[in-house]
């Protein structure tokens, strides 16, 4: 008896980015880093990094210069209002997102 | 090893014989001395097995849904309201494709209350997406509950292994239990496609489109109606492969044949009369019976009802002048279901034999012997006159 | 806490969920799962009911997160949570956590016999309920676990009239191998009691107060700041109860020291689901507060 013979289709999803495609799109600001303000980047080591920490889609780098992901950047705002040294300005997006969803 | 024993506990041995891994179940009549020797035979180490005593039957089908998804061969088993309390999870298991065994001990449903026997709780689960095979005695019980894992691994779709409440599950019969080293030949150690596994990370039962979509390398998947008609599919396979299975199992146990449905004396019958379950058993006497004042009649014994092996049927009634449906359930408003099932495949035959539907035995009453040769001999009389009802046998009037 | 802390600085950088998942911005769950997972790791297999978790995972074909994972159906969180145990020790594999993730409806109410029958037989999982305090993913209908005074969409002209149910209380009253709770707004903290959790045996639940802006009424940056709140006026307290001894821990800890709480007034004016809460209601829920605390401060005196 061949088990292979039935394909067994299922919904069974294996993982990858963008599922609601490119969520840069939802936001209607942008957080923009201000790296003279911006502790990591002032001390040039590790330290800090709370808005890496509580990005709630892990779109923020743990590096020296933080780096944010804006393809899926929702656009919260979480960092900048957590950002202890203010480093962080939300602005206003202008034009339309480029690209919509896949 | 021939013993003598109850239905429930030839079952409880075809469980242990195909070495379930996960055993969930929850007490109800007539199914409970089932799980009761399951766990015994856990405990007292006899069979290696988690035993999980569940608050309730929708956690028993659910901790089986856990365990097959996660690796491991499980089983479940229950009655009447019990069945209807997990339906629920009867339709998930088999959309998740779990290749689940669970032995339905048939039971009226209630309300109000009764605890006889009926197939009204099976019946109602009939479009959940599982294999039902109704079985006629404890030999067939404890085999089909081994052949029903190979079937259900091979083709991803769980098997109900449906047995008489009392009739079966309550009484005592000599029964063969294979040797395991026979069975551990037969049946391999357990298998699902997907099993879940840090190694190759899967989500099962994600919430599916009605068309499709990419993945997130940009491959094409089909959506839900697609994932529908692939089961569908593989459910009509499934009596090929229950075919094969049931070979497999005659060459190496010496036991089998007729894994669809039992025939006697239907070659030659004018009429041939359909059961399904233990009634079968008596069902042969009293064609005997008949057969002895001049009367041709045979029996078709229908072992598996989903898949419907309609060109199997078609094949065996075609012949006959007429068909009788004895039947333990009904489609309220509607008539029988086996009724209307077996009167579907007819319909695209060369001939179509006269067809009557008599509904028995609602739960537990009484099914006498006069009382069904009577019908049978009043639908001979009837011949092509058409029924728009069922009628209904052993009412109080 | 016996184990040093985990600070921001030495929290894993590995990400175990993709960006560009389904979940509302500023979502405390989804803060809460990423966080969560780090701590859990690779060897994971978690078990969802129908949630914003369900959704956050991702639509078939796409995953969002990366450890395996099974959607199963609403009352069977914990029955489900309990075969893939069984499953894994049937199969020596008994070194994978087994997680449980369920919301608070899915806890509170149609899952609760499931859990409370996982918990009496001491089965081997960690159970997180994600207290978003409402049924979020269907659009904001009263739970069991929804505060006094909440406008929902299925309580929405005077607020809920009843008290919430107090889970963490229920699973400790079958005496469970442990029992925490605390705030997505200290993911730390969270990180801190999953990675004690999954190094004992039997059940171990963990429930977590975890803001939701659009449920909530408030705008997404608040998720964390609304959070600390809650926790800072007293009204949610992170604590543990292991042998069946509560103990205020993480932030709620540090409290202990504080003669004065904040207002929960100013709590609740953070948010338009409490704009129905009448006056005298606010007062005696301050006055429950100070009791409360009046009496962790004199234990620990």
């Amino acid at each position: 008896m061949k088990r292979d013979k039935y394909k067994v289709i299922t919904s069974n999803s294996t993982h990858g980015p963008g599922d609601a495609g490119r969520t840069g799109s939802w936001r209607v600001e942008r957080p923009v880093i201000d790296y003279e303000k911006c502790t990591p980047a002032k001390k040039n080591k590790a330290a800090c990094h709370l808005c890496w920490l509580y990005c709630p889609d892990g779109v923020v780098t743990k590096e020296i210069k933080p780096q944010i992901d804006l393809e899926y950047c929702k656009g919260c705002g979480i960092c900048a209002e957590e950002c202890p040294t203010k480093a962080i300005r939300m602005i206003e997006e202008n034009g339309l997102p480029e690209k919509e969803e896949k | 090893m021939k013993i003598i024993e109850s239905g429930n506990v030839a079952a409880a041995n075809g469980v242990k014989l195909a070495r379930a891994q996960v055993i969930a179940a929850y007490p109800i009549t007539p199914q409970t001395p089932l799980t009761e020797k399951l766990s015994e035979m856990v405990e007292s180490g006899d069979m290696k097995a988690e035993y999980i005593a569940v608050e309730s039957e929708h956690s028993a089908l659910s901790v089986c849904i856990g365990s097959a998804s996660a690796g491991a061969r499980a089983f479940t088993a229950t009655s009447a309201n019990g069945l209807l309390y997990m339906s629920e999870q009867v339709h998930w298991a088999a959309g998740a494709r779990l290749p689940l065994v669970m032995c339905v001990v048939n039971r009226g449903t209630g309300a109000p209350w009764t605890i006889w026997n009926d197939h009204q709780d099976s019946m109602s689960q009939r479009d959940a997406g599982w294999i039902q095979i109704y079985v006629n005695n404890h030999q067939q019980i404890i085999d089909t509950v081994i052949k029903a894992y190979k079937l259900a691994e091979t083709v991803s779709i769980p098997v109900m292994v449906c047995f008489d409440g009392y009739y079966l599950s309550h009484t005592y019969m000599p029964f063969d239990i294979p040797e395991q080293k026979l069975i551990d030949e037969f049946l391999p150690s357990y298998h699902f496609k997907h099993t879940l596994t840090p190694e190759s990370p899967e989500n099962l039962n994600t919430v599916t489109m009605p068309h499709g979509r990419n993945d997130a390398e940009g491959a094409w998947r089909d959506g839900y109606m697609d994932i529908r008609h692939s089961h569908y599919q593989e459910m009509r396979q499934a009596l090929r492969t229950f075919q094969e299975v049931d070979s497999d199992y005659s060459r190496l146990v010496g036991r089998g044949g007729d894994p669809l449905m039992a025939t006697y004396k239907c070659d030659d019958a004018e009429y041939i009369v359909v059961v399904m379950g233990s009634l079968s058993n008596r069902m042969k006497d009293i064609a005997d019976e008949l057969r002895d004042s001049g009367t041709k009649v045979g029996v078709l014994s229908l072992h598996v009802y989903r898949p419907f092996p309609d060109e199997a049927i078609r094949e065996v009634l075609e012949s006959a002048r007429g068909v009788i449906v004895f039947e333990k359930s009904i489609s309220y408003g509607a008539q029988g279901q086996v009724f209307n099932d077996i009167r579907a495949a007819l319909y695209s035959g060369k001939k179509r034999p006269f067809i009557h539907n008599y509904i028995i035995g609602l739960g537990g009453r009484l099914i006498k012997n006069d009382d069904l040769i009577i019908a049978i001999k009043n639908s001979k009389s009837k011949g092509e006159e058409l029924d728009n009802e069922p009628q209904w046998i052993g009412l109080n009037r | 806490m016996t184990e040093k802390k985990t600070t921001a600085l030495n929290l894993t950088a590995e990400e175990f969920m993709h960006p560009g998942n389904r979940a509302c911005s500023g979502c405390g769950l989804s803060l809460l799962y990423r966080v969560g997972l780090k701590a859990l790791g690779r060897n994971t297999i978690t078990v969802i009911p129908p949630s914003c978790l369900t959704v956050t995972q991702g639509l078939y074909p796409i995953a969002a997160t990366q450890v395996p994972s099974l959607n199963v159906v609403f009352a069977s969180t914990a029955a489900a949570a309990t075969g893939v145990r069984a499953a894994l020790k049937a199969q020596n594999k008994e070194h994978i956590n087994v997680v449980a993730w369920a919301g608070d409806g899915g806890t509170s109410d149609i899952g609760i016999q499931a859990l409370s029958a996982a918990v009496e037989r001491g089965d081997d999982f960690l159970y997180i309920c994600y207290d978003n305090e409402a049924y979020m993913n269907t659009g904001i209908q009263r739970s069991g676990t929804t505060p006094m005074g909440v406008v929902t969409t299925t309580t929405p002209i005077h607020g809920k009239k009843q008290r919430s149910k107090d889970v963490p209380a229920i699973v400790a009253a079958h005496n469970p191998s442990y029992v925490a709770s605390c705030s997505a707004a200290y993911p730390l903290d969270f990180h801190d009691k999953i990675k004690k959790a999954i190094g004992i045996k039997g059940l171990k639940y963990i429930h977590i107060h975890c803001p939701c802006p659009s449920g909530w009424g408030m705008e997404e940056y608040l998720s964390i700041k609304v959070g600390k709140m809650a926790i800072a006026c007293g009204l949610y307290e992170c604590y543990e109860i292991e042998d069946g001894v509560k103990k205020l821990s993480g932030p709620s800890a540090k409290l202990l020291n504080k003669k004065k709480l904040t207002p929960v007034a100013d709590y609740f004016k953070t948010q338009s689901r409490f704009r129905s809460m009448p006056e005298d209601l606010i007062a005696n829920m301050q006055k429950e507060i100070d009791e409360r605390w009046e009496t962790y401060r004199n234990e620990n005196a």
